[in-house]
């Protein structure tokens, strides 16, 4: 938990203009009040249930289990929800929130699109007028999620400035919010940014871990030993961990993307290669000796961030959670690999924690479980991993 | 007292900014130099950040051409120095910056270098008060005023922030980034006077302000109007022979609020 200050450890804070801070005082006073409130919850609950699908379910990998040999390994589906990931889960949340605070106009940030195509879902569904802000660079490599946002009413903004990746859409989309605050809402995609942004947007993914402990206590009659999920700025991976963070036992470990390698330039590891530092957070960030946040890289645009949620930089801290890297090829052959072994394709930000297991599964014990969060449907992949494969095809 | 408030003693303050580095820090010393020779009662140095979340497009490409040129903090402090030193600079000056660049160098080793090379201030946009202390404690001990912002929707925040704010209150004018705007439609008068009820220290407004009109209405609420995007307009279009055109703008606009 956050203290009232917002803080996990050092880590977390508000760092934004004084234009802002009423609105995030006023995000933060009417959150505290609607999630304990019942009507609230029977009305987000019967979204999650109803309209996105949920509860995901937790499926027996058996095939890769014997392929591995070890640990026996469960894929909790978080691409069958509706937009095919685990975002709607928190774009449900915060729509409904907005809608009870009077607003009436979302804005987003997105990286991979899958957070821009959940939005402008719940835009559409609630509706909201929506503004979408992407990387103009991610734009190009999702072009099809771009399309899908159009197509469900929302309007597109390319961002040029900086890297023009995530990490400048994040900022392009906190101008628009000074801008305009009265009437819009941000809706933030993951555990970053000023509190109450981390806490809000976990609490709207512990679902994922919530549904999770009860299935495999239903199959197994035990928690797992190891859960495993991707993590750029970290919503999966915390909606993943949450509720088993107090179970000692459980080892939780996210996966971050090495790009070409933590030894190289071309990487988002912010863990494993970034320090302290303050944009919009304190939390760990990759960054240059003077601060100057860094250009990062990863094959996936949905991982591609300089920097980590506060409260997986305070897991990290303490040691309760561990990060590691998986590197751009690494996560292809597990693309390739849980396609071809299970007929999942994976979204390639999932396919770095397949990627980790794929490593770890055959150093444990066959009475090991491990639990993967797959946190989205990889269609949207397709054409740049065959890219990558040095084919050319047309989306 | 405070070098800033000496700033305010000699009527309405005009306090220009501009981005350090761009095109070089040879070119913004020398544009200080002209500001000083103008009537600048107080400058604004920015350190150029890759992600400066307050800024519009103007500095922040401005921001992003300085880096690419090599610019560090480390230089800006030796222009400062040099300033000080050499181009006998001896208006207030404080540093516009944010939170990471000044604790990624360390708060303490910026402050002690800041303070003394002559540095009065310092401005973080993405430091609200709630996240003042850890900057604030040091900054006082080395004598460096960081400076508060108050905004259009601050509301019943005005008297929080200002009531512990030192050096100067740092109004800002409109909803949004900075940047040239062909009007400001906050009631400037009513935000100034809370401001003013709550505390005695001087406040300047800045953000959208570039015309000698724009100054002179603002000016009648202010103790001082603060201008950036339109001085690094100039810097952009004439590079290295901006400090003469820096000059003759800095001279129009001190000149309006007199």
């Amino acid at each position: 938990m956050p203290d009232s200050k917002g803080r996990f450890g050092i880590h977390g804070g508000q760092y934004i203009p004084e234009t802002l801070m009423n609105a995030v005082i006023e995000l933060e006073e009417a959150y505290n009040h609607y999630k304990n409130d019942p009507e609230f919850n029977k009305e987000l609950t019967e979204l999650l249930n109803e309209y996105a699908g949920r509860p995901s379910n937790l499926y027996y990998a058996e095939k890769m289990t014997k392929d591995l040999g070890g640990a026996k390994i469960y894929l909790k589906r978080e691409d069958l929800n509706h937009t095919g990931s685990h975002k709607i889960n928190n774009v449900l949340g915060q729509a409904l929130l907005a809608k009870k605070m009077g607003k009436t106009r979302l804005i987003a940030e997105t990286g991979a699109g899958q957070h821009g195509v959940a939005t402008a879902t719940a835009a559409a569904l609630f509706g909201m007028e929506c503004v979408v802000f992407m990387g103009k660079v991610d734009t190009e490599r999702q072009a099809l999620n771009v399309y899908r946002m159009k197509l469900l009413g929302a309007d597109v903004v390319p961002v040029t400035s900086g890297t023009a990746t995530l990490k400048d859409a994040v900022s392009e989309c906190m101008r628009e919010w000074t801008t305009r605050i009265d009437d819009t809402h941000y809706c933030l995609g993951s555990v970053m940014g000023p509190h109450p942004f981390p806490t809000i947007v976990r609490d709207f993914q512990a679902v994922i871990s919530r549904e999770s402990k009860a299935q495999v206590m239903e199959k197994e009659g035990r928690l797992p030993d190891y859960v495993l999920a991707c993590c750029g700025g970290g919503s999966n991976a915390i909606g993943s961990f949450y509720h088993y963070i107090e179970d000692k036992s459980v080892n939780l470990i996210g996966c971050e993307a090495a790009g070409r390698g933590i030894d190289t330039f071309e990487t988002a590891a912010t863990i494993n290669t970034g320090k302290l530092g303050i944009f919009h957070m304190k939390s760990y960030f990759c960054q240059d000796e003077y601060g100057q946040i860094a250009p990062v890289y990863s094959i996936s645009a949905g991982l591609d961030y300089p920097g980590i949620g506060p409260e997986h930089a305070m897991l990290h801290d303490t040691g309760r959670a561990q990060y590691v890297a998986v590197t751009d090829d690494e996560a292809v052959n597990a693309f390739e690999y849980l396609s071809r072994t299970e007929g999942i394709i994976p979204a390639i930000e999932s396919a770095h924690a397949v990627a980790h297991a794929i490593k770890l599964a055959p150093t444990l014990d066959k009475d090991k479980i491990m639990v993967i969060t797959i946190s989205g449907r990889g269609d949207k992949d397709c054409a740049a991993i065959a890219r990558y494969r040095g084919e050319n095809i047309n989306e | 007292m405070s070098n800033i408030a000496k700033a305010f003693e000699n009527g309405k303050a005009f306090v220009p900014f501009i981005t350090c580095g761009d095109p070089d820090l040879d070119t913004t010393a020398r544009c200080v130099v002209e500001m000083q020779k103008a009537g600048a009662s107080l400058i604004e140095l920015g350190i150029p950040f890759s992600d400066p979340t307050a800024e519009g497009p103007v500095i922040m490409e401005a921001s992003l051409r300085a880096l690419e040129n090599g610019c560090t903090t480390d230089k800006v402090f030796e222009m400062v120095k040099r300033l000080r030193t050499e181009l006998n600079v001896t208006v207030p000056m404080v540093f516009m910056t944010y939170a990471n660049v000044v604790f990624s160098y360390g708060i303490e080793r910026f402050c002690k270098k800041a303070s003394e090379y002559g540095i009065d201030g310092i401005i973080l946009p993405d430091v609200p008060y709630e996240e003042k202390d850890e900057f604030d404690g040091i900054c006082k001990q080395y004598g460096i005023d960081l400076i508060s912002l108050i905004a259009p929707t601050s509301d019943e925040r005005i008297s929080m922030v200002a009531s512990s704010a030192t050096g100067f209150i740092y109004i800002v004018s409109s909803l949004g980034v900075t940047g040239v705007r062909s009007q400001i439609t906050t009631d400037i008068p009513s935000l100034c006077a809370a401001v003013k009820a709550a505390t005695d220290v001087p406040c300047a407004i800045g953000f959208g302000i570039s015309t000698p009109e724009q100054a002179a209405k603002m000016a009648a609420s202010a103790d001082g109007v603060i201008v950036g995007s339109a001085i690094v307009k100039i810097v952009a279009r004439y590079g290295k022979d901006a400090p003469e055109h820096v000059g003759e703008y800095v001279k129009s606009m001190v000149d309006a609020i007199k």
